[in-house]
């Protein structure tokens, strides 16, 4: 084992953007012919450290070495020279061009087309029978199905001979059975003794297909293993950390009259996909109900919907008052106004503006208020005088209602709009991703706030991707896979694996303990799947 | 109407629409490349003005035509330093270039020749008009020897670049890599990028060419149409060029027609300024004059087809984090 | 942290801009044959040392202050309206009908109609292009460059065919009534002295300039609408939360810009040429490009800059008059401020920033 050399090795990575540290010290050993799982949450730096390997970004310090020798790779084209092609989780295709145009772009053979066409035609059609990837060549990117342009991004790789095939996230935007698919195809690459790198949050497909997986926290690497002598819960623990979970102080729930009721909810985006496949729940007042899931299954859509963002169909009733899905009176300025506080999943983008002032920011959404009128014009004296008490209140740091909402820590900002949407006091607080990219400190904070809401007799509808939170703070958890709702359960009588696999689409029952059992179900529930798709 | 009219609105229509198609093309590789220039109509001015400037002072036609090029180049490099180099904003430098050229040469040509912002009269310093084999021998033929003496042959030599350029950039554009490239960068930066070639050198590549060509076409304006610089002598056909870009959806091919269309639309408004349809109905010569603009406000309101430009085009290219 | 403080992103930035194009135009002073220092007294003399100097910078700064207003509202909702130009036109337009075809009994009546009718008539030429970028997303650069030169198509077809008096040959509407006459600056404060301000068009409508400078300022930073194309402008998915519609603020914000570029025409038209002539903007369209972008998009800041080109307009006459230097170096410096503080900001800005970092650090 020890005298081959790995196809990979990182020595001793490290990568900042500005004050954030997204990569710390990091070293891995790849050998040939195997598939690594890299695993962790979101924003843990796995992505930063492909990129760093495939030459996009220049590492602050450490080596890279490919095959036993030190590489230097300054960009991508490096990259390309030293065998590594990288599958990025936003393809890099040009959506106009055919297949065969986006395969040699940058790899053409001499200044003109028609040589490199015909060529690369031939290599596609090898490439097709050798590993199951069948693609028309001529066919525009935009008209093929993600999955197939995935494997275009594939190809784009292997027609560049590349012995290392780095894949970012790669199911995120597959179905259950393109996924399957994809694994078969790296399957047929590893057996032709390729590389593979596997970057995942998913724990079932670093389970599924990886010989080693490697796991990282907060840009650190945590653990290196085999995964035949590990199991998901131990992953689930490397990457989540144990255990700084933070207890929230809470007695228990004293649920009231329903707030809000959705029925047969269906949401479908701009690219006229379906994210929200008919779903139902009741939240009551003084309860938080919990929604857990993998990031991309409806949760977002969900709470854009009832934020008055997006227009869905369904029903929806706040208070016994059915609210407008779509046209007139279902926007964000009627949804406060029947008395829904919102504090959006991606604050930078949504729930501040960050060029505001934190004072400006104190009426965001609210600015229509007469309570904020003085004659024709806006009271800003008051706006600020009010902007300051809650800044006091919150204990956001530093206390300038002038400066300019970037210039806040991201807890701090999530200080400013907590500050905002629950001094209302609305009797329907949607929150989602309270603490993502929030120090400690204000964790604590943020939970407490949330539960005294809830205490008030408010009814909270909570969503994250962090399974603590969830665990820690919801009255009631409901699990979102696939714009579906896959079960409700009470914290106390389940546990993170239950969870987990719920997140994963299993619908099993609580105390199943087999792995094999669960791949069973799993089949079985792609199956169906599949024969719903076609 | 009779044959020897059409023939002359006709040959009109290629002499009104070269300068156009030039600046088409022009604007088409700096746009196919992500580079948006509303500064073409600035390069054709300064170029008119130094082809003329030059060839009066040289008396030597070929050197004005460099000088041309050359000042048109120097607008093209600053509007990249500005819109590559430095991300700034697209539009605001090929306004700021636009105003540069046209204070620039009245001040440049006032300094030069004390003529009130023009050059001399060129007299016979110009392009000449190119006779095509066998035009007078087959002049007598009915039909065909007119329009091959009259309409195809006796142009000047930059109408028939034009006009070659146009398979020429179809084939740069679909038939090599530089092509591919320029294509894909127009539309998709990081693919570009993180296929390992450089987007900075191609985006400057493909604006330096949109210089080049405005160089050829205020060549033409100042010293084959005309003869001489005036103030202001590329009228807004900068702007009609990129209309005619929208309207051809940044296709050669098309904007070969569009170009000539909006020629066909000059010549006729200039031959017969208003134009009586009978029964007092009157077209008045400036909406002839508009009719371009119009258009190209039916095309982008999207009632005839969408204008759909390249998509990655007025954005600087940053990595993504 | 921003990697610069805010007086230097404001200030600093902007002055190190214009000092550049102020560098180049001396430059370009120089190459011409004449003395940069000699020319710049000439132009100090001539527009700021005499009160009818001021009386043509200041007539020259009101076009400017409207324009250059037209243009930030739009930049403050991310909008780039380059049609300034057609719009003021039009605001001509509707100000020529305002005076010729309703019988004021007085100039204050008059003003106030012939505002209202500018404002109308410059909004509705953007209304187009404004819908089509709201709705349909086409470029309003694009829009409104076209409709710049339709509206000068249209000017010049009513000229000829319907407003020029019988007789005339002169592509010119009829003179307005004398009860639509504004008071000059002459009219208003020869109580001073006899020469105040004589000969020179500078008229009340420039305390109408001062009073939309004003009322921009209270309409951004002061009002609802304001805050609501601020939070359109930063970041449209923040306006989406905040329940702000996009498509109806953006349509608004083109009008209001459109309005105001109209609004030019009461000082050029009504209150100094006092009839409806070609060309009546002037150029003065554009130049509102450089002055908002040299204000900052800010009211103060483009009343300040409106007054540096009002002063470099009338400098610039006064330099053709007695110099070899022709009056169209005020373009190359326009253009050259556009281009320094517009699109090669960075150009200043990155090393500013890398030199405030470097201070900060050797600090701590």
């Amino acid at each position: 084992m020890t005298d081959i050399a790995p196809a990979i090795e990182l020595k001793g990575i490290s990568k900042a953007f500005g004050p954030v540290q997204a990569n710390k010290d990091i070293s891995i050993r790849v050998m040939p012919g195997t598939i690594h799982g890299i695993i962790g949450e979101n924003g843990a730096g796995k992505s930063t450290l492909m990129s760093i390997l495939y030459g996009f970004y220049k590492a602050d310090a450490g080596e890279i070495w490919v095959d036993g020798r030190k590489a230097d790779i300054t960009d991508s084209q490096a990259a390309i020279a030293a065998g590594i092609g990288m599958v990025f989780q936003h393809f890099k295709l040009v959506e106009n061009f055919s297949v065969v145009e986006n395969v040699i772009l940058g790899a053409e053979d001499g200044a003109f087309l028609r040589p490199s066409v015909s060529k690369a035609r031939k290599t596609l059609k090898q490439l097709a029978e050798e590993y199951e990837m069948h693609v028309d060549p001529d066919a525009l990117i935009e008209h093929l199905s993600v999955g197939h342009q995935q494997r275009v991004e594939i190809l784009k790789a292997l027609y560049r001979e590349a012995n290392i095939l780095i894949l970012d996230e790669p199911t995120g935007v597959l179905t259950p059975a393109e996924a399957d698919h994809l694994f078969r195809i790296l399957d047929n690459l590893r057996k032709e003794g390729k590389t593979i790198i596997l970057i995942t949050h998913k724990l079932r497909e670093i389970m599924e297909i990886t010989d080693t997986v490697s796991v990282m926290r907060r840009g650190q690497m945590t653990a290196t293993v085999k995964t035949a002598e590990t199991s998901p819960e131990e992953l689930a623990e490397l990457m989540v950390g144990r255990k700084v979970l933070l207890r929230v102080d809470k007695q228990p729930p004293t649920p009231g009259e329903v707030i809000l009721s959705v029925k047969d909810l269906h949401v479908t985006d701009d690219k006229g996909v379906e994210r929200v496949k008919g779903i139902s729940f009741d939240i009551r007042a003084g309860e938080i109900l919990g929604i857990a899931g993998v990031a991309g299954n409806g949760q977002s859509e969900l709470m854009n919907v009832l934020g008055g963002i997006m227009e869905a169909s369904g029903q929806i009733t706040m208070m016994g008052a059915p609210l407008p899905l779509s046209g007139k009176g279902s926007d964000g300025f009627a949804r406060r106004q029947a008395n829904i506080g919102h504090v959006p999943e991606d604050r930078q983008r949504e729930g501040l503006i960050m060029e505001f002032t934190a004072w400006e920011n104190t009426v965001f959404g609210y600015h229509l208020d007469p309570q904020w009128q003085k004659g024709p014009l806006m009271d800003n004296k008051a706006i600020r005088a009010e902007a300051a008490a809650k800044m006091d209140r919150f204990d956001v740091r530093p206390p300038d209602p002038d400066l300019k909402a970037k210039n806040f820590s991201g807890g701090n900002q999530q200080k400013v709009v907590l500050a905002r949407e629950i001094e209302r006091n609305p009797d329907l607080l949607l929150v989602g991703q309270p603490t993502r990219g929030v120090d400690i400190g204000a964790i604590e904070f943020i939970h407490q706030e949330i539960v005294r809401l809830r205490d008030a007799g408010k009814a909270i509808l909570l969503v994250s991707v962090e399974l603590d939170e969830i665990m820690s703070l919801s009255d009631r958890i409901a699990v979102m896979f696939d714009g579906k709702i896959m079960g409700e359960r009470l914290p106390a009588q389940t546990n993170e694996r239950e969870l987990g696999l719920l997140m994963a689409g299993i619908s099993g029952e609580p105390g199943k303990e087999d792995w094999k059992a669960v791949e069973e179900s799993l089949a079985a529930v792609e199956q169906e799947e599949a024969s719903q798709n076609g | 109407m009779d044959l020897s009219t059409i023939i002359e609105l006709l040959g009109s229509t290629v002499r009104l629409g070269t300068p156009l198609l030039l600046m088409c093309l022009a604007g088409l590789y700096s746009e196919r490349a992500g580079v948006v220039d509303i500064g073409l109509e600035g390069k054709a001015l300064v170029a008119a003005f130094f082809s003329a400037a030059i060839a009066y002072v040289t008396g030597s036609v070929i050197l004005g035509l460099l000088a041309a090029i050359a000042a048109s180049l120097v607008f093209s490099l600053i509007h990249g330093l500005a819109s590559i180099t430095f991300r700034g904003n697209q539009l605001i430098s090929g306004v700021a270039l636009n105003f540069l050229a046209s204070g620039m040469t009245v001040l440049i040509a006032q300094t030069w020749f004390g003529q009130g912002g023009q050059t001399p009269a060129l007299g016979d310093v110009r392009y000449k008009p190119i006779t095509l084999p066998f035009a007078d021998t087959l002049e007598p033929v009915p039909v065909l020897g007119p329009v091959y003496h009259d309409l195809i042959s006796g142009h000047s030599i930059l109408v028939y670049v034009a006009f070659l350029l146009v398979p020429v950039t179809w084939w740069v554009l679909y038939r090599t890599r530089f092509g591919l490239r320029l294509r894909a960068v127009g539309e998709n930066p990081g693919a570009v990028d993180t296929a390992g070639v450089s987007v900075a050198r191609l985006r400057f590549t493909s604006v330096l060419i949109a210089g080049l060509l405005c160089g050829l076409a205020g060549s033409y304006l100042s010293t084959g149409l005309q003869a001489g610089f005036v103030k202001e002598m590329v009228a807004g056909r900068g702007y009609i060029a990129l209309a005619a870009l929208i309207f051809a959806k940044w296709r050669p091919w098309y904007a070969l027609s569009a170009t000539m269309l909006f020629g066909l639309l000059q010549a006729v408004a200039l031959r017969y300024q208003n134009i009586n349809l009978g029964d007092g109905i009157i077209i008045p010569v400036q909406f002839m004059n508009v009719l371009p603009y119009i258009l190209t406000i039916i095309i982008l309101a999207g009632f005839v087809g969408a204008a759909i430009p390249p998509r990655a085009s007025g954005e600087p290219y940053t990595k993504e984090r | 942290m921003d990697r610069m403080p805010a007086w230097a992103d404001v200030v600093l930035v902007p002055l190190i801009s214009v000092l550049l194009a102020a560098a180049i135009s001396a430059i370009a002073i120089v190459l011409i044959g004449e003395n940069p220092w000699e020319a710049f007294k000439i132009m100090v003399e001539g527009a700021l040392m005499r009160s009818s100097g001021w009386g043509y910078t200041l007539y020259y700064a009101t076009n400017f202050i409207f324009t250059g207003l037209a243009v930030s509202v739009a930049f403050h909702a991310r909008l780039f309206n380059i049609g300034g130009e057609g719009q003021a036109v039009l605001g001509s337009l509707g100000v020529t009908l305002a005076c010729l075809f309703i019988p004021w009994p007085h100039w204050t009546l008059a003003i106030i109609g012939s505002s209202v009718a500018a404002a109308a008539f410059g909004a509705l030429w953007i209304l187009i292009p404004a819908y089509l970028q709201a709705k349909r997303g086409s470029h309003i650069v694009i829009t409104t460059i076209m409709f710049n030169f339709i509206a000068a198509a249209l000017i010049n077809y009513l000229l000829v065919n319907h407003l020029r008096p019988m007789g005339s040959m002169e592509p010119a509407s009829a003179v307005f009534p004398a009860a639509t006459h504004l008071p000059s600056f002459h009219d208003m404060f020869s109580f001073l002295g006899p020469k105040m301000f004589r000969g020179s068009p500078a008229n009340v409508s420039f305390f109408l300039a001062v009073i939309a400078s004003i009322g921009v300022w209270l309409l951004i930073w002061h009002t609802k609408l304001g805050y609501a194309i601020r939070s359109l402008g930063f970041s449209e998915s923040g306006a989406k939360y905040a329940g702000i519609s996009p498509v109806k603020i953006m349509i608004i914000a083109l009008l209001i810009s459109g309005g105001l570029s109209g609004l030019m025409g009461v000082n050029a038209t009504q209150g100094e040429a006092e009839r409806l002539i070609l060309n009546s903007a002037e150029g003065a369209g554009f130049i509102g490009i450089a002055v908002a972008l040299m204000g900052r998009n800010h009211p103060l800041g483009v009343f300040l800059a409106s007054i540096l080109f009002g002063f470099l307009y009338q400098g610039g006459a006064e330099l053709a008059m007695w110099t070899s230097i022709p009056r169209e170096l005020i373009v190359v410096i326009q253009a050259l401020v556009i281009l320094f503080t517009g699109a090669l900001d960075n150009l200043v800005r990155w090393p500013l920033e890398s030199l405030f970092v470097a201070l900060r650090k050797k600090e701590s």
